[in-house]
């Protein structure tokens, strides 16, 4: 008996001495598998220049964070896998056209930029994908604007062309003319008009993702079901995605009616376009740079809601998801602080 | 308010099923004991015995003349080999008296045929009580006396007897609710007429069926005690988490259990109490639960108070292959000891021996925020920004937003995805704050 244990020396550590089994690179891995069906679909929409893009990309992320902490001194903990999602998600934020050069840089960019400069994983006030692509919209925004028609998905806004504006593109567009009728001529205005409601009743397109965008936002229904799959694994809750989500659909439906009416806006087209649902589900949801508390994680979604949609109905981009996440990221600090929960028998 | 309930809280695997359904198993008389002279939150008594000294079983070794403090007895019949300093399960060494046993039990003069405790008055009960050494057996060892003893003005109306035993592995407290339940009920029907209270509620985890049928059988029909099935979640058993769930009431912030009306007895204290009031028998054995993967036989058993773990673990057949950590008490809270050459105490509900897959510590990393320890915390705190504070040497800061509120149950430390040690942040946090409150006191007695 005593055989077994010969030293009789223990292990000491503070408790608990029972852990989860749940781990960064489990959590990360997850988040990668969940985006996995939305980025395979886009190389069958777009071909292999985007899975190019992708690979390109995560390479980029990972060797920029390995050169990162050799030069810090730190731990190489690149198996925590945060640098390969970064890298995901910036390709999945750039149009599938794009040089092979622009997700390179943009990875870098954001790993270096955006995360380790604060000191690595867990201090990162910003999203660092987020700030890889802003860095890329700032720098290269003809590259990153232009968005190549997916063969066989037809034409939203009955305009064929191989280059093709997206359907939000579509929608700033004709929403411009429309709320300026005055300037424009009678037929402009009622063909803008008919646009919007064109793209209001594409939905379908939308949903399956045939159309238009950057490589991993197009299919709503695949982004959908790996955020089904994170939500019932706890990885990501439900009150970030559905208080941005929600905020978003009663915004566009007070404000974005086809002929600048109130209360006609069609909130699914405004859900459905652009990157919104990989912006709540993967980037509103990211755990370092969102708040923590229950309240604070509602209204960090109202917040991201709202920007979205002042971006994309009254600013100067048609699409305002990544600056409406950016900006919220920097009131999570003051977000936990104000809504920090009653404690348990406190006032 | 929502009774059966409490906020926060997490699902470990339960891991009873190493000793749930085997039977309390005496110990065979130990060769040494080692009694610490302070095993209970308070003062410690003064030492009675000298070395060299014959002391019988159910002799007093310890006096204090202090209201929060407790005797401790000798548990064997034998001689004093030393009276030094041992080390403690809890810390650091402690004087202790350590007896050779002599292999014969001679005992104290007792009762035992028994008294009816009906016709004591709560003043002889308390006594009888205090004189035994009781002190809770949860694991926390506040005096018993002290704490049945409210002070005027904070009348106790429910009593609540906790069975939960919420703690993975540890099944003392539901062996001891199936083989004497009679006792338990008689010790909580004493503590009832002591407190003057018409209402207790006996709360047990739903993973106890067996214990939960017994005690409603012999509680049959009775309306002033309740027998309460608890949710099975981590810490169900926590004072204040057991309360709310008893009866929708929350301990005040830094308050006590007494300011809603309520107070928290464990089984096994109710056991002893009962043994104390009848048959004045002092606490000097207890039932531990030797458990966990790293141990060859896991056993419930009754020790001697003041067994040596080395002892229990060689009777439940020792280690297996790669034990690495031997712990006081159950996996969320217990404290990790450096030798197994420490005394089960008043409080040792169980020894848990971990071997390297289930006891091996991982490395931490930065916190990402993933608000796992927030959602869970059973106090509503937010450990993450606590233990963050603490580590930047901010621990004023840190009790702002609740460090005192925390009971240490260990529920972040075991959710967090980062593995950071949280609990020890927030217990070093506490240990500083003492510090400088200590420190401060004769300038900065004034401030708050």
């Amino acid at each position: 008996m005593e055989g077994k244990n010969k030293l009789n020396k223990f292990l000491i550590s503070v408790s608990p001495h029972v852990q989860d089994h749940d781990s960064i690179r489990r959590i990360m891995i997850s988040v990668i598998l969940a985006l996995l069906p939305a980025g395979i679909f886009s190389v069958y929409l777009f071909g292999l220049h985007a899975l190019y893009v992708i690979l390109l990309s995560i390479a980029s992320a990972v060797l920029t964070e390995w050169a990162c902490l050799k030069v810090m001194k730190r731990p190489l903990t690149l198996d925590d896998g945060s640098a390969v999602l970064t890298g995901l998600l910036l390709a999945y934020n750039v149009p599938a056209e794009v040089p092979l050069w622009l997700p390179v840089v943009g990875s870098a960019a954001g790993i270096l930029l955006g995360k380790m400069v604060f000191g690595g994983i867990g201090y990162n006030p910003m999203n660092p994908a987020l700030i890889g692509r802003a860095f890329l919209m700032a720098s290269w925004p003809v590259h990153m604007t232009i968005f190549r028609t997916p063969p066989g998905a037809g034409t939203i806004s009955g305009i064929e062309a191989v280059t093709q504006a997206t359907p939000l593109q579509v929608f700033k567009a004709s929403r411009l003319i429309v709320l300026n009728a005055s300037q424009h001529g009678t037929d402009q205005v009622t063909q803008s008009t008919l646009s919007i409601s064109q793209l209001y009743s594409s939905l379908e397109k939308l949903f399956f993702g045939y159309r238009g965008g950057c490589i991993g936002e197009t299919s709503v229904l695949l982004l959908l079901i790996g955020a089904l799959f994170l939500i019932s694994k706890r990885i990501i809750g439900w009150k970030i995605p559905f208080s941005y989500l929600g905020t978003v659909a009663v915004l566009s439906w007070i404000f974005a009616g086809t002929d600048g009416r109130m209360f006609s806006g069609n909130p699914l087209f405004h859900m459905f376009s652009g990157g919104l649902i990989l912006g709540a589900f993967y980037m509103a949801t990211d755990m370092v740079t969102t708040p923590v508390t229950y309240k604070g994680r509602l209204l960090f979604g109202m917040g991201c809601g709202a920007i979205t949609m002042i971006i994309r109905l009254w600013g100067g981009y048609p699409e305002g998801v990544s600056y409406a996440i950016l900006l919220m990221n920097l009131t999570t600090p003051l977000l936990d602080r104000v809504t920090q929960p009653r404690v348990f028998g406190g006032r | 308010m929502p009774r059966n309930h409490f906020r926060g809280g997490v699902h470990p695997k339960e891991e009873k099923k190493w000793t749930d359904h085997k039977p309390i198993e005496d110990m065979p008389l130990p060769k040494q004991v080692v009694i610490p002279l302070l095993q209970h939150i308070g003062a410690p008594g003064e030492c009675l015995v000298q070395k060299g000294e014959s002391v019988r079983t159910g002799q007093p070794l310890s006096k204090s003349s202090k209201f929060v403090s407790i005797p401790v007895h000798a548990s064997i019949t034998g001689k004093v080999a030393a009276v030094e300093s041992r080390p403690h399960p809890l810390g650091a060494s402690l004087l202790s008296v350590v007896i050779e046993g002599d292999g014969t039990e001679n005992w104290v003069e007792g009762n035992e045929r028994g008294d009816d405790w009906q016709h004591l008055s709560g003043e002889e009960i308390r006594n009888r009580i205090r004189d035994a050494g009781i002190a809770g057996m949860g694991g926390a060892s506040f005096p018993t006396h002290v704490k049945i003893t409210p002070p005027p003005g904070k009348p106790i109306r429910t009593l609540i007897l906790n069975g939960a035993e919420c703690e993975p592995f540890l099944t003392a407290d539901h062996r001891l609710m199936l083989e004497k339940a009679d006792e338990i009920l008689a010790g909580l029907k004493i503590l009832m007429k002591v407190l003057d209270v018409q209402r207790a509620v006996i709360g047990i985890e739903r993973n106890k069926p067996d214990a939960i049928s017994l005690m409603r059988s012999k509680t049959g029909g009775d309306r002033i005690i309740e027998v309460l099935p608890l949710h099975v979640k981590y810490p169900q058993g926590g004072e204040k988490q057991l309360i709310k769930a008893a009866t929708g009431l929350e301990v005040p912030s830094g308050g006590l259990p007494m300011d809603v009306g309520c107070l928290v007895q464990n089984v096994g204290t109710a056991f002893s109490i009962h043994e104390a009031v009848c048959f004045r028998k002092p606490l000097i054995e207890r039932i531990v639960t030797v458990t966990g993967p790293g141990i060859a036989e896991p056993k419930n058993l009754r020790v001697r108070i003041g067994t040596l773990f080395s002892d229990l673990i060689a009777f439940c057949g020792g280690y297996t292959d790669e034990t690495v950590k031997v712990v006081h008490g159950g996996p969320m809270m217990g404290i990790a000891q450096y030798t197994d050459g420490v005394p089960v105490l008043k409080g040792t509900s169980g020894v848990l021996v971990l071997n390297g897959k289930s006891g091996g510590t991982k490395p931490e990393s930065p916190c990402i925020s993933c608000a796992r320890c927030v959602d869970i915390c059973p106090m509503n705190l937010m450990p993450n920004r606590i233990a963050g504070l603490v580590e930047h040497g901010r621990w004023e800061d840190a009790r702002r937003i609740g460090l005192t509120d925390c009971i240490e149950c260990g529920s972040c430390g075991y959710i967090c995805p980062a593995k950071r040690n949280l609990v020890h942040y927030i217990k070093l946090g506490k240990a500083l704050l003492t510090e400088s409150v200590r420190d401060q006191q004769p300038t900065d007695g004034g401030k708050k």
